[in-house]
């Protein structure tokens, strides 16, 4: 089987320490980048929807929002596959709780933000995108899982893919279960040709999974805090100028993932 | 819009709801016109309203090799997993082409969430989960997905779908894809969800849940009945297999509209409609049966009506089969689409169970009585929350687009 190549045109990130792809690149050069503002701004969402989205949701399309806006893509044409290993825990939290002590009282808008696609749902409410959405999860394997779903599309149907993935930090007694214990999201506009916005080409291969490389220095234990970090490996690659690295997709299958940087 | 695809076989599949384990068990009550609706129930407080329950879970504990991973949500995939001979079948896929070159995609809305609300209801002194549900792989959204990967010992892609009610229709797309790119040479696809307390409570606060059996497409439905219900199918190449019945088509689309409203115009369900003919390369006049969504909402009901009232000519038929099973949300995809599997191997037009005063704005598709006919193309549609909405195209073998 040939390897599976795509071009990344866009590239986000959030966390309490990094405010964007800017500050890893900046981190992973031995400075100290200035932490972003403690709820992301997710300015792709109208004001009022700003409002009212659950911070999951403000932390994924904070991430997808910086994504495409660096590939230059109208974000309604592009088919969006949002991952997270754990949904929205804080809403989790609240449900389980409420359900325990006053079912009755459950929240309607709480209840439909609980679904897995709220993020991406938000993300298609406020870019007009009518184009296929997917929300899923793999456990720790979501990002790698995420990413070969992505690009199974980009390949497959010969087009753009909005590809993010982000867990938000736990909740309540949810939390001692997930071990999540920052919030963290990245996002990747993939596509299936190079052109003018190509930041790098990746080749990628199906391989038995081993267990995932360590992360560079700064960003040593960044997984143990949050499954989507996972995909650091690769982020921090693309903060490069060539290499490779291997994720989990699977229990049993990983991604040899190459990059070489474009222009 | 999208090429033809090339077809896919479906070489094997099962569904079980509340009309029974198996797929002769739900032909039985389809052709019976018999729901699988009760009174609810399920849980410490039930709501007044009326549920598709699946007998004997409680007592169907998971083999012990497996008893880390019991909860209901695995107890019915495991209950569903062991119907229609699917387990022999996914294991003579296995050994055909090896375990990494079958995909396992499975749809769910709410995995095993009812075993995290247990766990809230019974946390221990310290405020922490119960010893007993310290199972972390039972608390995530890819509970089922990983249940079922180690039950199936594959080692292929693995990935769970979870777009609410959209969700294990989806998953015939990424099976199709894989299989295209050559990544894989088989894909298990369905899905599984459960009654919990969630979706009972949630729906209910959303003021969705009819008191009564729902509805659908009734002038006076009220709301949904909820269900639940576990249905998996195998998918390959079809020179292995030239007589199964034929994954023709798939179409995906967003609303971009509302997170629980479906678009007034239903423009989303009509995108993926239209890119579910285009890939089947269909007409809408061969179409001979469409499975609807038809969850008994208002809204849902009114939109999708309306659609398949300007898009398909009376010669299609048409009915939703929640009156039988309720709306088992995740599931829906994969058990609608074993009906309109069902359709066409048996020429059964399922009756539009629960619409005994239809809402005027539903055309003369609408079957509201089981109809027997020659069925050689059946639709599914599947929409979920988010303004997530999936359209699957199956055929006969023998059908020529």
């Amino acid at each position: 089987m040939s390897d599976l190549r795509v071009h990344v045109e866009g590239v986000g990130l959030w966390s309490p320490q990094l405010a964007d792809f800017g500050a890893l690149r900046s981190l992973l050069a031995g400075q100290t980048p200035e932490p972003p503002p403690a709820r992301p701004t997710a300015a792709t969402l109208p004001p009022n929807e700003r409002r009212r989205a659950p911070a999951s949701v403000l932390l994924a399309i904070e991430a997808a929002g910086q994504a495409v806006a660096m590939s230059g893509r109208d974000a309604a044409t592009l088919a969006c596959v949002f991952a997270s290993s754990h949904g929205d825990q804080p809403i989790t939290d609240y449900m389980c709780a409420t359900l325990a002590r006053a079912p009755a009282e459950l929240s309607p808008i709480r209840f439909h933000n609980s679904v897995h696609n709220a993020a991406v749902g938000y993300w298609t409410i406020a870019t007009g995108c009518h184009a296929p959405s997917t929300a899923v999860a793999a456990q720790a394997a979501s990002f790698g899982a995420g990413l070969l779903e992505a690009v199974g599309q980009v390949l497959a149907e010969q087009r753009p893919v909005l590809l993010v993935c982000s867990d938000s930090a736990g909740s309540g007694p949810l939390t001692e279960i997930t071990g999540c214990t920052q919030p963290f999201a990245c996002a990747l506009v993939l596509a299936p040709a190079a052109g003018t916005a190509t930041l790098a080409r990746l080749d990628l291969q199906l391989v038995p999974s081993q267990p995932d490389d360590a992360l560079p220095g700064p960003l040593a234990g960044w997984r143990r805090g949050n499954p989507s970090a996972s995909s650091l490996a690769l982020l921090a690659m693309l903060a490069g100028n060539a290499g490779s690295c291997r994720l989990a997709a699977a229990p049993a299958l990983g991604l040899q993932i190459a990059m070489e940087k474009v222009a | 819009m999208p090429h033809v695809m090339t077809p896919l076989a479906v070489t094997a599949h099962t569904a079980t709801s509340a009309l029974g384990r198996g797929l002769a068990a739900q032909l039985d009550a389809l052709r019976g016109e018999r729901s699988g609706l009760r009174p609810n129930d399920f849980s410490s407080a039930p709501l007044a309203c009326w549920i598709g329950r699946v007998d004997g879970l409680e007592a169907a504990a998971l083999p012990a090799a497996f008893a880390p991973w019991d909860c209901r949500n695995n107890r019915l995939a495991w209950l569903g997993l062991n119907q229609d001979g699917f387990l022999d079948r996914v294991h003579a896929a296995r050994a055909r082409y090896g375990a990494n070159r079958v995909a396992l995609l499975l749809g769910t809305s709410t995995a095993s969430i009812g075993a995290t609300e247990e766990a809230y209801r019974r946390l221990d002194a310290d405020g922490g989960f119960p010893d007993d549900m310290l199972r972390p792989a039972i608390h995530t959204p890819h509970s089922l997905t990983a249940f079922v990967t180690a039950v199936l010992a594959l080692e292929g892609p693995c990935l769970t779908v979870s777009t609410a009610c959209s969700s294990s229709a989806k998953v015939f797309a990424s099976a199709e894809r894989m299989l295209r790119l050559g990544l894989i040479d088989a894909a298990v696809v369905g899905g599984v969800d459960t009654l919990c307390d969630s979706v009972l409570f949630g729906f209910n606060a959303l003021e969705l849940v009819s008191p009564e059996p729902c509805r659908p497409f009734d002038a006076a439905r009220n709301g949904i009945s909820i269900g639940e219900a576990a249905g998996f199918a195998l998918l390959e190449r079809i020179d292995i297999a030239p007589e199964a019945p034929r994954l023709l088509g798939y179409g995906e689309s967003s609303d971009a509209h509302h997170m629980s409203t479906p678009h007034p115009q239903g423009l989303g369900a009509e995108l993926a409609l239209n890119d579910a003919l285009a890939r089947a390369g269909l007409d809408p006049a061969q179409v001979g049966y469409i499975n609807l969504h038809g969850t008994a909402s208002q809204k849902n009901d009114e939109v999708e009506a309306a659609l398949v009232a300007r898009a398909f000519p009376a010669t299609t038929r048409a009915s939703s089969t929640k009156g039988f099973t309720g709306h088992t949300l995740g599931a829906a995809g994969i058990v609608e689409a074993a009906v309109a599997l069902q359709a066409i191997e048996h020429g059964l037009v399922p009756g539009n169970l629960g619409g005994d005063a239809p809402d005027p704005v539903c055309g003369a598709q609408f079957a509201w009585h089981n109809e027997q006919q020659r069925i050689d193309v059946a639709l599914s549609n599947s929409f979920g929350f988010g303004g997530n909405n999936a359209c699957l195209a199956f055929a006969r073998a023998e059908f020529a687009a």
